[in-house]
């Protein structure tokens, strides 16, 4: 049952949970205890990470089903069973999560001083959830995943966030349950009718189309909210100029992938009448936030703020490869998640290591970096033009898929997305030449430290992805295309057999 | 080998790059130019096999992409065209290596100069030996990237950070065009490589866009992206402030290599736009208005390098008008000797600055001559390439050029032509001016700049002195095989001509006075700027002053940048304040900022709750969800 041979995915879920209820139980002087609890985090995610390979090695990419299966009755009565899986479309982001995990563990070394402990906590909780989040085959279970995200984030963000964290975290909290409410609600009508919440079984069962909009309409404002598409976005960079460092990485590299994920998992494969009735208004919609967001970040004065803004801008090209409904856009909305998660990630580790020595986030308060932190300049530029989309790293593959899809559907839409990739470079060359060009012009920075040995360790791995996602963007590709081609194949068919009843 | 010619480069850059201050300033240099000569070896060999030997072949590295139909590998593909870009790119990529280890002698960051070179270098190769388009595009933005950091090379002038942006986002917008060419080529042929494309020409001859021929469509988008790279009318303004960067730079990038890039993918796609008419139309019209225009504004600006710089813009119209006529072969010719006697120029221009102490306004120079006799030589060398006096060079290919143009026939080719006439009669004008100001007359810079003049180092010289012998030689030795009467075997179908297209054939048989007119306008511009310049310096002065309108019109170069500004870069920038600060604060936010006050109010007592079991809380909440989701199933299920 398992290409494994133990359940897998449950450890990859709950270990975490256990490093941090063992975390839970230190006790000691103060800088002792958060000493150890860094430790203990930093392992359990090293640990959870090495074993997730597991996955990266054993997936077999020909089987479009899922794998790695695990399913234990939890409430048979009602059809509800704990039942995990990964199939193309989720298990790169299972590794996407364990990855990151470490990395933010690592980056708040320093930067995190106070309540440590429940910190490490937070973030190993936040572990469990996003894993079990895209492990999750039922309906239920994911459901409880998806809101217990909301919660160690919601912590990260109120306890040790900015001067506004409060504002902040209420504003992401609130915008987010409130979608949520509505899917419940669609995930009970669901139940309702087909007696199981069962993702593999819910496939089997047809929905007539006339309900198929409603639902729709429920998930979208669950998932869109999440993405976010505009208009819905103005929580996210809030959320991000108030959360720490770590915090703002997993936000934009997991948090933002889930409502896409929601989109890919249920909307298009349960709804497939309902999604394509709606793709013209996702079109609209994704391309608004292409530009609009585009230019609001144009006039960013806070680092944090315009890269969050660009994270909107990549998210509707997310939604728009996810709604052509053809291999190329599934494939490439499925890459620029990822990339996006490592790039972005990346970009605010990068604000990260700016914030940990000036502790300012005003893009007027630096300038000349690049003269004093010459290795630091190179990591920045690196990610910035990952970011712009520029072919040999991790941005250009995903985009380029996407704009090929699109012009299949409609070249209007294509040419929408593409104006993304001028505006994108005007905001981050904007960004990178007002805080690295320049003539030094404050005397403090001169003093700046280039990054230590621990910096480097935090940007190695995300160094190594963005280049090897941009050579060689196969190999990961490779992983979605089973998985993709057997969606596109069954949303064709759901769309054909339906015009045939009509006629 | 062939791998060798692309990749050694992209070592250089490597070891510079990430060692260069480990291993210091000397071992960088010596590294990256090692690599460069060996690049060359291997590039020279490859042009010498393949274009002079006749044997094309393709390598295959890595597969790229492979989704749903669209399959993109990384490989090399080896014909006569890439050939000729792989030696010339090399050998002159390795001159200007070389050029700069004087040049930038008393530069600080030497190391991080010779990587981005050479990593330009590679861009620049894995774009010429593309085998599909986004191979192709990976090398175009490579080179835009090199290009961007080189420009803002001195990143602490704030001139020099805004041109390197400029030239970007300009780039940026051919790019746009480029993506969506490719996109339409990709529906159209079901592949982006070329020999699948070249291929099915046949095949897709009827299919239509928008009502509209595919191919033509193709054609113009390509072409839009082109004219970004290429800096042809209305997206050449990064160009002239491109010279901000080093002058090696700009001797490599913005005149021999990078910016004749859009030609090299005209030609490229050439068995494509044969089909496409009206497409090459369109490159016809905006290739000879560019090189008039870009004549115009040469003729009054006062920076040596801008000068250079417009020169280059027009050069690179000649070339496209040179495409859209269907005489690809005379468009890379031009392409290719324009390369020697450009990059001298910009060299010679470069030995001037050096020797001038950085200055770089011809009205401050005057009567060096005799100290830099060497420059002095080299300079009139290029401009006599330049101007296409007869048996230099540029005389070959640019003959060749407007001979096409006039052997089209029609209507835009005979447009081609007049502006094609009238430009190298500017043309001729605009280089003397600048010889007889910067090295004739009384001298302008101050006593101690003066006393400074001092001829270049060896280093510096020796390129010089090679580019010269290209300067001179490659035009009579190469236009047999490029555009005489071996070219069918020269080529080797690396450019198509269409069965109905013999301008190749028509060319030999225009009338007499054709290939003598650009001759003659030469020489009389030449004329023009000795009497004006040498004879009666007092002249221009009056013309300018009389003239006063179209001479700052030319000074301001159109207004080109001004209008921009109007039209895009302000309103982009109002627009975004006002989204930002109406749209999202204000709109967006509005609706549930209410609600949000109301949760931050709550919030502050919900803080005072929690007395720091953070953890603890959260488990109750998790808890909590867990029970109250059963609990409702439960209570749904009665």
């Amino acid at each position: 049952m398992n290409a494994a041979g133990f359940p897998l995915l449950s450890l990859l879920t709950f270990l975490p949970l256990a490093g941090a209820i063992f975390i839970l139980t230190l006790k000691g002087e103060d800088k002792v205890v958060a000493d150890n609890a860094r430790w203990a985090a930093l392992w359990t995610s090293l640990i959870v990470f090495a074993l997730s390979l597991i996955l990266w090695f054993r997936f077999d990419k020909t089987d479009p089903g899922f794998q790695f299966v695990e399913r234990l009755d939890w409430l048979t009565d009602f059809g509800i069973s704990y039942h995990m899986g990964v199939d193309g479309i989720s298990v790169l982001f299972v590794l996407l999560s364990t990855l990151l995990t470490p990395i933010c563990v690592l980056a708040s070394w320093d930067a995190i001083q106070t309540r440590v402990r429940e910190y490490m906590v937070a973030f190993l909780v936040l572990e469990t959830m996003m894993v079990g989040m895209f492990a999750a085959l039922d309906f239920i279970v994911f459901y409880v995943f998806f809101e217990g995200v909301l919660i160690p984030m919601f912590l990260i963000i109120g306890v040790w966030g900015g001067k506004r964290r409060v504002y902040a975290s209420f504003k992401f909290f609130l915008y987010t349950l409130l979608g949520s409410v509505l899917m419940l609600l669609a995930i009970l009508l669901l139940w309702y009718r087909a007696g199981t919440t069962d993702i593999p079984a819910l496939f089997q069962h047809a929905i007539p189309p006339a309900v198929q909009t409603w639902i729709f309409l429920a998930f979208f404002a669950s998932f869109a909210v999440k993405v976010p598409m505009w208009p819905f976005h103005t929580w996210l960079p809030d959320a991000h100029v108030e959360a720490p460092t770590a915090g703002s990485v997993i936000l934009a590299g997991v948090l933002l992938k889930m409502g896409a994920y929601g989109f890919l998992r249920f909307s298009l494969p349960l709804l497939p009448h309902a999604s394509a009735d709606f793709a013209p208004a996702i079109y609209v919609l994704s391309i608004v936030a292409v530009v609009y967001t585009s230019l609001v970040a144009l006039a960013q004065e806070d680092m944090k703020k315009l890269i969050a803004y660009s994270s909107v801008a990549h998210m509707g090209i997310v939604t728009l490869g996810i709604f052509t409904f053809n291999v190329q856009g599934l494939s490439g909305a499925l890459f620029t998640m990822l990339s996006h998660g490592v790039v972005s990630g990346a970009l605010f580790l990068c604000v990260g290591v700016l914030y940990d020595r000036v502790h300012s986030r005003e893009i007027a308060r630096y300038g000349g970096v690049a003269k004093i932190m010459p290795s630091y300049a190179v990591i920045f530029m690196l990610f910035t033009m990952a970011s712009v989309g520029l072919p040999g790293l991790a941005g250009f593959p995903g985009e380029l898929l996407v704009i090929v899809a699109a012009w299949k559907v409609n070249p209007t839409v294509a040419f929408g997305a593409a104006l993304g990739m001028i505006l994108g470079a005007a905001y981050m060359l904007y960004l990178y030449k007002r805080v690295a060009f320049g003539r030094i012009t404050k005397d403090d920075l001169r003093g700046l430290l280039d990054m230590s040995p621990r910096e480097h360790l935090v940007f190695a791995p995300l160094i190594l992805l963005a280049i090897w996602m941009g050579v060689s963007p196969q190999t990961f590709l490779s992983f979605f295309e089973a998985s993709v081609t057997a969606l596109v194949v069954r949303h064709e068919a759901a769309l054909g057999a339906a015009r045939l009843a009509g006629m | 080998m062939f791998v060798g010619a692309v990749f050694f480069p992209l070592l250089g850059a490597s070891i510079a790059g990430f060692f260069g201050r480990w291993i210091g300033d000397r071992a960088a240099q010596l590294a990256t130019v090692i690599c460069m000569v060996l690049a060359a070896a291997c590039g020279l060999t490859a042009f010498w096999q393949v274009a002079l030997g006749h044997s094309s072949q393709t390598i295959e590295i890595l597969t790229f992409v492979d989704v749903g139909g669209l399959e993109v590998s990384w490989a090399l593909r080896y014909d006569t065209l890439s050939a000729v870009m792989v030696g010339m790119v090399t050998l002159i990529s390795t001159l200007i290596h070389i050029y700069s280890v004087g040049y930038m002698s008393h530069d600080p960051s030497r190391p991080r100069f010779f990587a981005y070179l050479s990593l330009f270098t590679f861009m620049m190769l894995m774009l010429v030996t593309a085998d599909n388009l986004v191979q192709l595009f990976f090398g175009w933005e490579g080179v835009g990237l090199a290009s961007y950091l080189l420009i803002g090379f001195w990143y602490e002038k704030e001139s020099a950070c805004a041109a390197a942006m400029k030239a970007f986002i300009v780039n940026r917008v051919g790019d746009l065009f480029f993506m969506l060419g490719l996109a339409l080529t990709f529906w159209t042929f079901g592949s982006v490589e070329f020999s699948t494309i070249f291929g099915s020409i046949d095949q897709h001859m009827d299919a239509t866009f928008a009502g509209f021929r595919a191919y033509e469509v193709i054609g113009v988008l390509l072409f839009l992206g082109a004219c970004g790279k290429s800096a042809q009318l209305g997206l050449h303004t990064w160009l002239p402030d491109a010279m901000e960067g080093p002058t090696p730079v700009s001797a490599l990038i913005h005149a021999a290599t990078m910016v004749t890039a859009g030609v090299f993918l005209v030609a490229r796609m050439s068995p494509v736009f044969e089909y496409a008419p009206t497409a090459l139309a369109v490159v016809t019209v905006v290739g000879a208005s560019t090189a008039l225009f870009a004549a115009t504004i040469g003729c009054v600006q006062n920076d040596i390098k801008r000068i250079i710089a417009y020169s280059t813009c027009s050069q690179l119209g000649y070339m496209f008008f040179a495409a859209g006529v269907g005489a690809y072969q005379g468009a890379i010719f031009h392409l290719f000797t324009h390369a020697f006697f450009k990059a001298l120029l910009f060299l010679g221009a470069g030995s001037v600055i050096h020797a001038m102490s950085d200055e770089q306004d011809i009205r401050k120079m005057g009567g060096i001559w005799k100290k830099i006799p060497v420059t002095y030589a080299v300079m009139w060398i290029g401009s006599l390439a330049l101007a296409g006096v007869p048996y230099f060079a540029g005389y070959y290919s640019k003959d060749f050029v407007l001979e096409a143009a006039f052997a089209a026939h029609s209507g835009v080719g005979t447009y081609a032509f007049w502006c094609g006439i009238a430009a190298a009669f500017l043309t001729a004008f605009y280089s003397w001016r600048l010889i007889i100001l910067t090295f004739h007359g009384t001298p302008r810079a101050d006593h101690h700049t003066m006393e400074h003049v001092h001829e270049s180092p060896a280093v510096m010289l020796v390129p010089l002195l090679v580019l010269a012998a290209g300067a001179v030689l490659t035009g009579a030795v190469f236009a047999p095989d490029f555009i005489g009467h071996h070219w069918e075997e020269f080529w080797r179908g690396a450019i198509v001509n269409a069965p109905h297209n013999e301008i190749m054939h028509h060319v030999h048989e225009v009338p007499e006075w054709v290939p003598l007119l650009p001759t003659v306008v030469g020489l009389s511009g030449i004329a023009l700027a000795y009497i004006l310049y040498m004879l009666a310096p007092s002249i221009p002065g009056k013309l300018a002053s009389t003239f006063g309108g179209v001479y700052r019109f030319l000074l301001n170069k159109w207004y080109f940048d001004e209008l921009y500004d109007a039209i895009f870069v302000r309103p982009t920038r109002a627009l975004a304040r006002v989204l930002w600060q109406t749209g999202d604060a204000t709109i967006i936010d509005g609706v549930p900022n209410g609600a949000a006050a109301l949760a931050a109010d709550v919030a502050r007592g919900a803080v005072r709750l929690q007395t720091g079991r953070v953890a603890s809380y959260a488990f109750t909440m998790i808890a909590g969800l867990a029970v109250f989701v059963t609990m409702l199933a439960f209570g749904a299920a009665r």
